[in-house]
């Protein structure tokens, strides 16, 4: 399956709805979106990855890049990930410890929210 | 002779149809479900590799993997055809790939701080860790993911995100081996199969 993106305002945090696979083909479409959103001013950012069905390595690349680019704005950039699957690279990796990788998106938003 | 052979032009788009071909003839060689995902995972990673090596050094050259179901193991062989450093010692274990990643390259376990602790970008683990597609001249210099071994690295390739993928590799698969060959490297990894006749 190719990669589908969406994003909305939710309480005032931008959520990526991101659907199908993250590779090295589809990758840089991400990576594209979250550039376009830092660039518009959206530093507070929720990934939804509930519907992603792959990860790899080049799939992390972009989601530290994106969530580098926010910090550079005192932003955030949070994770909703359920699956196993997915959540295995992040631990193999290490960056389980980076990201804030939460249930539900409405779980993200409100640790985002406690936090300021 | 290997089960299955695929050779493939070096486009990202066809890593998908690898990771494909992949499942499907590990599943037929009778390696668990509850492995193939990581089959998937661990293909993947390699084949990306190889293509992001072939694009830099040798785009018309195609990626060639090999899938073999013998003796209750079902192995996957990706080969490129791109140039490695020199001095890259042969035959590394996975597991070596693994720990130099990880001591060099990626977030070491609770060395980080937690989400929203992180009081600058350069806390994160880029440009010291994982490189963005497209972004190799944000990475540091191949090979620097791994102090303790070199790794297998096309020339002028991002070190880090091979390391990272061969990091990732070594993690899911039993028996991971990079070698060179006369072309270029090959990534040997497998699983175990139920090795029946089918």
């Amino acid at each position: 399956m190719d990669l589908k993106l969406d994003d909305h305002m939710k309480d005032g945090i931008r959520v990526v709805d991101v659907e199908g696979e993250i590779d090295v083909y589809t990758a840089p479409r991400l990576r594209e979106l979250l550039i376009e959103l830092v660039n518009k001013g959206d530093y507070q950012l929720v990934v939804n990855m509930e519907k992603v069905e792959f990860l790899d390595s080049t799939g992390l690349g972009v989601l530290v890049g994106g969530l580098k680019r926010v910090r550079a704005h005192d932003g955030s950039l949070d994770l909703v990930c359920r699956q196993e699957r997915i959540l295995k690279i992040f631990r193999i990796t290490g960056l389980t410890k980076v990201f804030g990788i939460h249930d539900t998106v409405e779980e993200a938003i409100k640790a985002r929210k406690s936090e300021k | 002779m290997a089960t299955v052979e695929v050779a493939f032009s070096p486009l990202p788009a066809h890593v998908r149809t690898a990771r494909l071909v992949a499942v499907a003839v590990a599943r037929r060689s009778g390696v668990a479900e509850s492995l193939l995902d990581e089959v998937r995972l661990a293909v993947g990673e390699a084949c990306s590799r190889a293509v992001e090596a072939h694009r830099q050094h040798c785009p018309a050259e195609p990626v060639k993997i090999e899938l073999t179901d013998s003796g209750g193991r079902f192995e996957v062989v990706v080969t490129d055809s791109a140039p490695a450093e020199p001095g890259i010692p042969d035959g590394v274990p996975g597991a070596k790939i693994a720990d130099a990643a990880v001591r060099n390259g990626l977030p070491e376990p609770g060395g980080l701080p937690e989400p929203g602790g992180l009081p600058e970008p350069g806390g994160l683990p880029e440009p010291g860790g994982l490189p963005e597609p497209g972004a190799h001249g944000d990475v540091p210099s191949p090979g620097s993911a791994a102090a303790g071994i070199q790794m297998p690295l096309a020339n002028g390739q991002s070190g880090l995100q091979d390391g990272i993928g061969l990091a990732v590799i070594a993690e899911l698969a039993d028996d991971v081996r990079i070698s060179r060959t006369p072309a270029g490297i090959s990534v040997s990894m497998s699983w175990p199969s139920s090795a029946c006749e089918r």
